[in-house]
C-alpha cells in the first residue's frame, strides 16, 4: 500500500465503521433497516450533526467551543418568549438566530483579543447563558406559541417523507463543505490551525478568524436550537446540557484533530451518523439506557485508538 | 576508545536512507560528519546512539562487535547526543535536569546539598562555574543550555559526545567558549562527533571529516590535508561553481527610508536606507536586536518611535497583514514555527500570503492556484515530486525555497530576510543567494540578516552593523572585512 493509498483508507476508517455498524444492526433488527426508521435517525442526528459543523471549524482551528448546548438554550428560550408575546415566528427565529451568533462572536472576542484559552472562555459562556436561560424561563418550559411556519422548522416533512431537519443539515453541510474546499476563508482556518504563528505572519488575520469561527459555532447551535424548539413546541432552560460532548465527540470520531489543522466536514458529517446509528440500534434491541451509555464510550474511545494506530 | 561502523545500511518503509556507510571515530579527536540534508548524518548518528536500528552492517568498539538496541544500551557503552534542540525541561532548576531520573537520595528523600555540590563540580569542568544550580533551566541563554546538556553528558560519563548543529543558536563568544571547552575534552580523550553545515567552524576545530552523499559514504579526510572545495565536491558530487554567486543589478531608486526606528526596549536610533535593486545585509551578535529591526519594519513588534518611509509613502504597519498590503516582505528565521504550517501541502504555503491573487468573491480558482504554484515550483527549482505533497517531507533547503514562493507570486517592494540560509546545504544556499539576486535584479529592496559573515559580505552592498539594540555603523560591503565588522559589532571602534 502506498502512503497516499493509507491516508486515503485512513481517512475513510469512519465511513467504513459506520457501514459495518450499519449492516450489523441490520441482521440484528429487522426494524433496523426500513425507510421510516432509517428517516428517524436522520432526523435525531440533525440537531447534533448542525451543531458538530460548527464545532469542526472551531476544532480545526486548535480551539474547543463548550457553550454549545447553553447558546442553544438561551436562544430557544428567546426565540419561544418572543413568540409568546406576539412577535412575527420568522422575525423571532431569525432573532433567536441573531443572538446565537452574538454570544458566539463575545466567545471570539474574549478568546482572540482578551487571550483566554478557549476551553475557560466558552465553560464560562456556557454557565452564564445556562444560568440566564434559566433567569428568561423562571426555570420552566416555555409553551403555547403555536405557529404553523414554526412547527414546520423543525417537525415539517417533504414530500411526506424527508423530515425538514434532515434538509437543513444537508444544506449546511453543503455549505460547510464548499467554504472549507474552496473559499480563502476556509483555507485560513487550516492554516491558522495548524500554525497560528505562521500565518499571521503571513497576512492571515488570525483575530478575526478567531471571532468568525467562534461566531459560527453560536450560530449553528442557535440553529439547532430552533430546529428543536420547533419539533418539541416548547423551549425547555435546561435543553441542551451535553450537546456540547456529542458535538466534540461527533467532530473526533470523524477523524478531525484536536489539535487543529487537520479534519474534514465529511468526517464529522459521518461521526454524528455513527454515534446516531448506534443510539437507534441499541434502541431497537431494547438495550437499557445505562448500558447504552457505556457501550457509546466505549466505541469512542475504541474509534479514536484505532486512528492512532493507523497512524504509527 | 574506538568506534568503527562498517556497512550500515537503514530503510524506512521503501526509502532507503542509508546504504553501506562506514564511519570510525577516535578517542581525542573531533570528527566532522558533513552532507547536504536529507544525506543521512542524522540517521547514521541516531543509529549510533540507539534511537534507531540499522537494518544491515556491524558496529564495533575497540575491536569487540557490540550491538546498540535503545538508548540506555548506548548511554551505558558512554555515548551521548547533544541534540539541536535542546532536552531541558525549563521548569525545572539545572541540577534537576542533571540528575534526571537519578537524583542522589538519602532514605528515599532528594539529597539536595549533595545535588548542588555535584552539580556545580559538572558545570565548573565545562568552564560553566558561574550557573547557579539552583536556577531555572529556562532562565539560561541557550549557550548555557547547551553547556549544562554536556555537563549531564559528561556526568554520565560519556565517552562519545555527538553535537547536532551546536553552533545554530549560539552568539560569536559562546562559540568560542564552546570550542574551547570541545578542546579540553579532546585533550581528555573524548570522542567529539560535530555534525554542521558551517565549513569556518570545521575547518578551525576539527580534525577529521566524513562526507555522506544520497546515504552513501563519499569519502573520508584529514582536515589539515583538505580544502572547502574538495569537501563541497565530496558533498555534491560536483563543483558548484560560485559559492556566491555575483549581481549584475545596479541600484535604482530609493525604496526603503529608516529614520530613527525603535520599539519598545530592544532598539533604537536605527537609521538606514534601501534602494531598489540594493541588498542590505544586517550583522550583529545574537541578541543585538538585528531580527528586532525585521519585526518593527514588520508590524509584529510595535514601533515607538521614529519613521518607516516607502517608495515615497509613510508606512503605519501595525500589523503583518497591513505591512504585506504595503508591499513588504518576511522570510522568518525560524521556517518550522514561524514561515511554513508544516501539516499543509507545498501548494498550501506556496499560496498562503497571495491566495486572494487566485479567488475572485473569497472563492479559490483552484486552477489558476495550481497553475500559479507549478510555475513557483518550476522557477525556484523546488524539488518536490507533487505540490500536493505535505511540505515537511521536503529537505530543508527546498522547505527554505517554499517560504521563499509565498513571498514572490506578488514581488515585494522590500523583501526582509531573517537567517535566510541557516541549516540549510551548500548547494540548496547557492540556489537561495540566486533567488535573492534575481529579486534584486527585478527591483526588489532586500534587507538580509545573517550570522554567517561571509554570506553577509558576499552577497550585500552595504552592511548595517548592530550592537546592543544600537547601530554600531554601515559599511561598504566592497571594503569591509570580517574583522572590521566583528569589532563594530562587539562594540569596539
Amino acid at each position: 500500500m502506498t502512503p497516499q493509498q493509507k491516508a486515503t483508507l485512513q481517512k475513510l476508517g469512519p465511513f467504513i465503521a459506520l457501514l459495518i455498524v450499519s449492516v450489523g444492526l441490520s441482521v440484528m433488527s429487522p426494524d433496523f433497516l426500513t425507510v421510516g426508521n432509517l428517516m428517524n435517525v436522520l432526523r435525531q442526528v440533525s440537531i447534533n450533526a448542525l451543531i458538530a459543523f460548527g464545532m469542526t471549524l472551531v476544532i480545526l482551528l486548535g480551539g474547543i467551543d463548550l457553550s454549545v448546548g447553553s447558546i442553544l438554550a438561551v436562544s430557544s428560550v428567546l426565540t419561544a418568549m418572543l413568540m409568546k408575546a406576539g412577535c412575527d415566528p420568522l422575525l423571532a427565529t431569525l432573532i433567536g438566530i441573531a443572538i446565537g451568533a452574538l454570544m458566539g462572536s463575545i466567545n471570539g472576542l474574549v478568546i482572540a483579543k482578551g487571550k483566554v484559552a478557549p476551553f475557560i472562555a466558552t465553560l464560562g459562556m456556557m454557565t452564564v447563558l445556562r444560568g440566564l436561560s434559566l433567569v428568561f424561563s423562571n426555570g420552566s418550559p416555555i409553551t403555547g406559541f403555536h405557529s404553523d411556519f414554526f412547527s414546520l422548522l423543525g417537525g415539517g416533512y417533504i414530500a411526506g417523507l424527508m423530515p425538514i431537519p434532515v434538509v437543513w443539515t444537508l444544506l449546511m453541510f453543503g455549505v460547510f463543505w464548499f467554504v472549507l474546499k474552496k473559499t480563502v476563508f476556509g483555507r485560513h482556518v487550516y492554516a491558522t490551525g495548524g500554525n497560528a504563528e505562521a500565518a499571521r505572519l503571513s497576512g492571515v488575520k488570525t483575530d478575526r478568524m478567531q471571532i468568525g469561527v467562534y461566531t459560527l459555532s453560536g450560530t449553528m447551535a442557535a440553529m439547532a436550537g430552533v430546529v428543536l424548539t420547533s419539533r418539541l413546541n416548547s423551549a425547555q432552560p435546561t435543553a441542551g446540557a451535553g450537546y456540547e460532548l456529542d458535538a466534540i465527540a461527533a467532530v473526533v470520531l470523524g477523524g478531525t484533530s484536536l489539535t487543529g489543522g487537520r479534519g474534514w466536514i465529511f468526517g464529522t458529517l459521518v461521526g454524528a451518523l455513527l454515534i446516531g446509528v448506534l443510539n437507534n440500534g441499541l434502541n431497537l434491541m431494547g438495550v437499557s439506557s445505562f448500558y447504552q451509555q457505556v457501550i457509546k464510550g466505549v466505541v469512542i474511545l475504541l474509534a479514536v485508538l484505532l486512528d492512532r494506530a493507523g497512524k504509527k | 576508545m574506538q568506534i568503527t561502523m562498517r556497512g550500515i545500511s537503514k530503510a524506512f518503509g521503501p526509502v532507503r536512507v542509508l546504504e553501506g556507510v562506514d564511519f570510525t571515530l577516535a578517542a581525542g579527536e573531533i570528527h566532522a560528519l558533513m552532507g547536504e540534508n536529507g544525506a543521512g548524518k542524522s540517521t547514521l548518528m541516531k543509529i549510533l546512539c540507539g534511537v534507531y536500528q540499522a537494518d544491515a552492517g556491524t558496529l564495533t568498539i575497540d575491536g569487540a562487535p557490540v550491538t546498540i538496541r535503545n538508548t540506555t544500551d548506548a548511554e551505558a557503552l558512554g555515548i551521548a547526543i547533544i541534540h539541536q534542540e535542546l532536552n531541558l525541561i525549563p521548569q525545572l532548576s539545572v541540577m534537576e535536569n542533571l540528575f534526571l531520573g537519578r537524583e542522589p537520595q538519602r532514605l528515599g528523600i532528594v539529597d539536595s546539598r549533595r545535588m548542588r555540590a555535584e552539580a556545580s563540580e559538572w558545570l565548573a569542568l565545562v568552564g560553566a562555574g558561574q550557573i547557579d544550580p539552583a536556577a531555572e533551566a529556562g532562565s539560561l541563554s541557550i549557550g548555557q543550555q547547551q553547556l549544562v546538556e554536556i555537563a549531564k553528558a559528561l556526568s554520565l560519563n560519556a565517552q562519545v559526545l555527538i553535537m547536532d548543529e551546536p553552533t545554530a543558536a549560539l552568539t560569536e563568544r559562546e562559540i568560542e567558549t564552546l570550542f574551547a571547552i570541545m578542546a579540553d575534552l579532546k585533550n581528555r580523550g573524548v570522542a567529539i562527533v560535530y555534525v554542521s553545515h558551517r565549513m569556518e567552524e570545521i575547518f578551525a576545530v576539527c580534525d577529521r571529516i566524513s562526507v555522506l552523499r544520497d546515504g552513501r559514504f563519499a569519502g573520508e579526510r584529514v582536515i589539515a590535508q583538505t580544502g572547502f572545495d574538495e569537501i563541497v565536491r565530496l558533498m555534491v558530487g560536483r563543483e558548484i561553481g560560485d559559492r556566491f554567486p555575483r549581481r549584475a543589478a545596479q541600484p535604482g531608486a530609493l525604496r526603503l527610508q529608516v529614520r530613527e526606528l525603535a520599539d519598545d526596549g530592544n532598539i533604537a536610533g536605527i537609521s538606514f536606507e534601501v534602494r531598489a535593486g540594493e541588498v542590505l545585509g544586517v550583522a550583529g551578535l545574537m541578541g543585538a536586536g538585528r531580527s528586532e529591526i525585521l519585526k518593527t519594519l514588520f508590524g509584529v513588534n510595535r514601533k515607538t518611535h521614529g519613521d518607516i518611509v516607502l517608495d515615497g509613502v509613510a508606512l503605519q504597519a501595525s500589523n503583518p497583514a497591513a505591512a504585506i498590503a504595503a508591499g513588504i516582505g518576511f522570510v522568518t528565521e525560524d521556517r518550522k514555527s514561524q514561515g511554513l504550517v508544516l501539516g499543509m501541502s507545498v501548494r498550501e504555503n506556496a499560496t498562503l500570503v497571495h491566495l486572494d491573487e487566485y479567488a475572485s468573491a473569497g472563492i479559490v480558482n483552484s486552477r489558476a492556484e495550481r497553475a500559479a504554484v507549478n510555475q513557483l515550483i518550476a522557477d525556484l527549482h523546488i524539488r518536490t515530486r507533487d505540490a500536493e505533497l505535505d511540505v515537511k517531507s521536503l529537505s530543508g533547503g527546498n522547505q527554505q525555497k517554499v517560504v521563499f514562493a509565498k513571498w514572490l507570486a506578488q514581488p515585494p517592494k522590500v523583501l526582509l530576510l531573517d537567517e535566510p540560509t541557516r541549516g540549510v546545504d551548500v548547494g540548496g544556499k547557492a540556489e537561495i543567494y540566486h533567488i535573492i539576486n534575481r529579486l534584486a535584479a527585478a527591483g526588489t529592496a532586500i534587507v538580509m540578516v545573517s550570522s554567517e559573515l561571509p554570506e553577509v559580505l558576499a552577497m550585500s552592498d552595504r552592511i548595517l552593523v548592530m550592537h546592543q539594540g544600537r547601530q554600531a555603523g554601515v559599511f561598504d560591503a566592497a571594503t569591509a572585512t570580517q574583522e572590521s565588522i566583528m569589532t563594530a559589532a562587539t562594540g569596539g571602534n
